[in-house]
């Protein structure tokens, strides 16, 4: 069973309208890479110019934000679900 | 524009219109309200305000609602009350209160973003709308949707406090307690407004719900005069009040209704929930998130997505964040009841204690006007406070009895001098 990367419907014109990415267990880091690679026109929205993941992007590992889980280096497992959400809300 | 307003994004400057969309599509940052303040300012004087009602609509050109969509709802105008022996504890020369305590109709600030942000889903068509809230947000949804004539689905975490939850349902709304707290209730809401049809007032009606705040700051504004104050002191949670308050302030100067004034904007947080304040304090570029762990619930967001503007704000205008523990936010609101009569809830206690605290470090001058935001009412978060006062036994309902009593409580008195 594959990691699976859900992608918020916002950058779905950038992965031919699929809402979900199947990666190889990896990093988030190489996982974050492998969808990249698959959807070259995401790459510029997930990562700012210095190479970090955008301020206002927020990355789930499972249920729990991956700043919490160690960041990009944390491990993917298959059957992991990576899941990118806008930073938005507050209140 | 066709209307004096629209969606900017915030990073990349792009225009887009007015829709329910809280993000740009080509970066992916945040959006917000941008207005045509030459055509504000050519048609609009501040003296025609006079004769306007105070509530939030008297400044309705500076909100993004149409002219002919102005609700009548009288949210906002709360008082701007001066706090004299409040300043003469701290040693400060003038400071005033802006109590949204006593906001209509749930008492707290949040009937302003709310207000603006129905104006907005009902011009967008939803018939449905919602929030991800730690409480405050979810009364004001819930008793403004009802007068609205719109469904409301209220997102909070399970441990909210049994009146804020109480003060939800009694409206109507459903209310779906989410296991987690407010940050995983608010990654559920983002995922829910990309799904289904609902205006989520802070998802994807955010823009035009955080322009409410910004009434707060033209009501200091108005309040001191038309003049701005030299501090201001402000809760943060998401980090968008501080930020809408500085928008007003800024607004107010572009427009000529006040004079150019340098305002330091000092952030209050809890310690047990405090990405924002340590982050100014150790100079960070970026906040980290954290778990939140405080009775300021309110308060209670580990990843703050105004965040970095908040951090932006209090760099900028010279001021400064400071965090306090749970006892010293119980000793604010003691305080501020004790010192000025006014009851807050637990973020006010978080005001007041941070402010003290700047205070004693001299980042607060104690020269000039300061104001303290206090944003919501004491009445909804009792339970802080379990403990703090003895329940006394009952006396007999006689005159002698009461004397009795009386020279017992005046010799307690004199023996704990």
């Amino acid at each position: 069973m594959p990691v699976t990367v859900e992608i918020p419907t916002a950058f779905r014109r950038f992965t031919d309208n699929a809402a979900t990415f199947a990666a190889s267990p990896a990093t988030v880091a190489a996982v974050l890479d492998q969808l990249t690679a698959q959807y070259p026109g995401l790459a510029r929205h997930i990562r700012d110019d210095k190479g970090q993941i955008r301020q206002f992007l927020n990355v789930y590992l499972n249920e729990e934000d991956i700043r919490f889980q160690g960041g990009e280096s944390c491990a993917v497992k298959d059957g992991d679900r990576l899941m990118l959400v806008p930073s938005i809300a507050g209140g | 524009m066709a209307e004096l307003f629209e969606l900017k994004c915030r990073e990349c400057g792009k225009l887009w219109g007015n829709a329910p969309r809280s993000f740009c599509e080509d970066c992916f940052s945040p959006l917000e309200i941008t207005y045509d303040y030459a055509a504000i300012r050519a048609s609009l004087r501040r003296e025609q305000l006079s004769s306007r009602p105070h509530t939030i609509w008297r400044y309705a050109e500076l909100l993004p609602v149409s002219p002919d969509q102005i609700p009548s709802l009288p949210v906002g105008g709360t008082p701007l009350v001066s706090a004299p022996r409040l300043a003469k504890s701290w040693g400060l020369g003038e400071l005033h209160i802006k109590n949204d305590a006593v906001c209509f109709p749930s008492l707290s600030f949040k009937d302003r973003v709310v207000a603006v942000a129905l104006t907005a889903a009902k011009r967008f068509g939803f018939e449905t709308v919602g929030c991800s809230s730690t409480g405050n947000l979810a009364n004001a949804v819930a008793a403004q949707a009802i007068r609205s004539g719109l469904a409301a689905w209220i997102f909070i975490p399970s441990d909210l406090e049994a009146a804020k939850v109480m003060a939800t349902q009694i409206y109507g709304a459903k209310v779906a307690r989410i296991a987690g707290n407010y940050d995983h209730v608010n990654r559920l809401c983002a995922q829910i407004a990309d799904k289904f049809r609902w205006g989520l007032v802070n998802v994807n009606l955010r823009p035009y719900y955080a322009e409410g705040s910004k009434t707060v700051g033209y009501e200091i504004a108005e309040q001191l005069g038309w003049r701005l104050p030299d501090n201001v002191v402000v809760p943060m949670a998401g980090g968008s009040l501080i930020t809408k308050i500085s928008k007003a302030f800024r607004e107010l100067t572009e427009l000529g209704w006040v004079e150019p004034k340098p305002v330091r904007f000092f952030g209050a947080q809890a310690t047990g929930c405090s990405p924002i304040s340590s982050a100014v304090k150790r100079e960070l570029d970026r906040f980290e998130p954290q778990k939140p762990n405080t009775i300021a619930r309110s308060l209670a967001i580990g990843n703050p997505a105004d965040g970095p503007y908040a951090m932006n704000v209090m760099r900028s205008s010279g001021g400064w964040a400071e965090d306090v523990s749970d006892p010293e936010i119980v000793a604010g609101m003691r305080k501020l009841a004790e010192f000025e009569g006014v009851f807050t809830e637990t973020a006010g206690g978080v005001t007041t204690a941070v402010a003290e605290k700047l205070i004693r470090q001299g980042r607060i001058a104690p020269g000039g006007t300061t104001v303290l935001c206090i944003t919501g009412n004491g009445l909804k978060t009792t339970d802080a406070l379990a403990g703090e006062f003895a329940a006394a036994e009952p006396i007999p309902p006689r005159l002698d009895a009461f004397e009795a009593y009386l020279e017992g409580r005046l010799s307690a008195a004199v023996a704990t001098k």
